[in-house]
């Protein structure tokens, strides 16, 4: 027999003694964001790893919150960096609906934003502008693209500045009503971040995206062309590996966004070939079967974007 | 007095979460919500000052009580009131009105007599506080 008094009856307010862990995950629908997650996005296994911590981390505040352990709002500003093309605006839409599940945010819509939308045009039209911004974001994500540019010390009477002053203090006041996603490309956003000591502890995840290697990149390739009902022949499949290769030690390659247009083109050539060579009907399969000519007629492979910048001369024979 | 205009003015004060659960309502139905001001509580004063623009296009209501709370910085000490229009209809119609900051003091309204012809008498109301000019009232 036991000595203890009774323990209180469970009330609304006595907080519960235990809280399965397991049961939290199941019922917030976080599996199916990180699965869709791991089957959409292609390679980027850092970022996955440090989403799945990020959801732990949060799954776990939430238990102790209903523990009555923890009261404050974690610190969820975040910071993307990674090259042009790593998937930075969609892993954001995907942590949007994460953060939606777990319940950090209310509506989990992400609203994307570069310097335009942020700073105005003269004295006095910048704050009304930013408010607006943060206004339509509270209750999701505001992505900011290229956060960098907010930030131009050259010209010291850029109203950048005043879009920073307002959006650090959005971020510390209204910390349960928006999510602040910053993205660029590493180096600036790191000069960035020297320069604005405030948003560097504001922001407590900074997730860095690796590039894609070229198996990655045709994988995406084939996942694109299979979205379109499109598919590459063998021969097709053979130069998208030689152009994925080449492409990348050419200027402005932008990772996923570069196989995206490169597949663009060769769409644009197999119908321009299809519509030339076809003498009867022609089926299914060949509509959407692109072929190893119609990729490998890319300029990348005669060296680059400088071939089809002819000198004047040469262009008018 | 306390002045009682609009909805919920019977109720006591709302907090920032009450006006908050109003204004989703109001959005969730697809409704602008929008935040007005004034120092002219005449039940008859539909002209009040515009905080900012209708807020058309924010899912989400902490952007109204963020701007409640701006307006409030600026104009404490006057009525604040939270409005919903509807134009579903074709045109702006409010569907939701109400106060959600008043002045610490109010003075309340003065009934006026006035003497017409034969022993006819015109009434009117007027408020204590708009003796005062403009800005002046509520110190």
């Amino acid at each position: 027999m036991t000595t203890e008094p009774a323990a209180p009856q469970t009330g609304p307010q006595t907080a519960p003694q235990t809280v399965d862990l397991a049961a939290a995950y199941e019922a917030s629908g976080v599996r199916e964001v990180l699965k869709e997650l791991d089957d959409t996005m292609i390679g980027l296994a850092p970022v996955k790893q440090r989403i799945r911590e990020t959801a732990s981390l949060l799954l776990v505040d939430q238990a102790r919150r209903q523990l009555g352990l923890a009261t404050e709002t974690p610190t969820l500003h975040m910071s993307f960096t990674g090259n042009p093309g790593t998937g930075k605006t969609t892993v954001a839409l995907k942590m949007a609906d994460l953060l939606h599940r777990l319940g950090y945010v209310r509506k989990g819509h992400l609203v994307t934003v570069t310097r335009d939308d942020l700073v105005g045009q003269y004295i006095g039209h910048t704050a009304p502008k930013t408010k607006e911004v943060l206004k339509k974001a509270m209750g999701g994500v505001l992505f900011i693209d290229e956060a960098y540019y907010l930030y131009r010390p050259e010209n010291e009477r850029d109203y950048g500045q005043e879009a920073i002053e307002i959006l650090l203090q959005v971020m510390e006041n209204n910390r349960d009503d928006l999510v602040v996603i910053l993205a660029g490309y590493a180096d600036r956003m790191d000069r960035f971040f020297d320069s604005n000591p405030g948003f560097r502890s504001r922001i407590a995840h900074h997730i860095e995206f690796p590039d894609y290697s070229n198996e990655e990149l045709l994988k995406i390739a084939d996942v694109m062309l299979t979205e379109q009902n499109y598919t590459l022949d063998p021969a097709a499949r053979t130069a998208m590996a030689d152009y994925i290769a080449a492409r990348r030690g050419q200027p402005h390659f932008a990772n996923a966004r570069s196989i995206r247009n490169a597949l663009d083109r060769a769409r644009l050539r197999q119908a321009n070939r299809l519509f030339n060579e076809a003498a009867g009907p022609l089926d299914g399969t060949a509509l959407s079967t692109i072929a190893g000519a119609d990729i490998l007629a890319s300029r990348v492979f005669r060296g680059g974007l400088d071939v089809d910048r002819k000198p004047a001369k040469e262009a008018a024979e | 007095m306390r002045l009682r205009q609009g909805q919920y003015s019977f109720l006591p004060d709302l907090s920032d979460d009450d006006i908050r659960v109003q204004a989703q309502y109001a959005i969730d139905k697809g409704w602008a919500v929008s935040v007005e001001y004034t120092d002219d509580p005449h039940p008859r004063n539909s002209f009040w000052e515009m905080w900012g623009h209708p807020m058309f296009d924010t899912p989400d209501a902490a952007a109204l009580v963020y701007e409640v709370n701006e307006c409030r910085k600026a104009h404490g000490a006057k009525y604040i009131r939270v409005l919903a229009f509807d134009a579903s209809a074709g045109w702006e119609s409010i569907r939701m009105s109400f106060i959600v900051n008043r002045p610490a003091e109010e003075p309340g309204f003065r009934l006026v007599r006035q003497e017409g012809e034969g022993r006819m008498i015109r009434y009117t109301i007027e408020s204590y506080a708009t003796r005062e000019p403009e800005g002046a009232r509520y110190a």
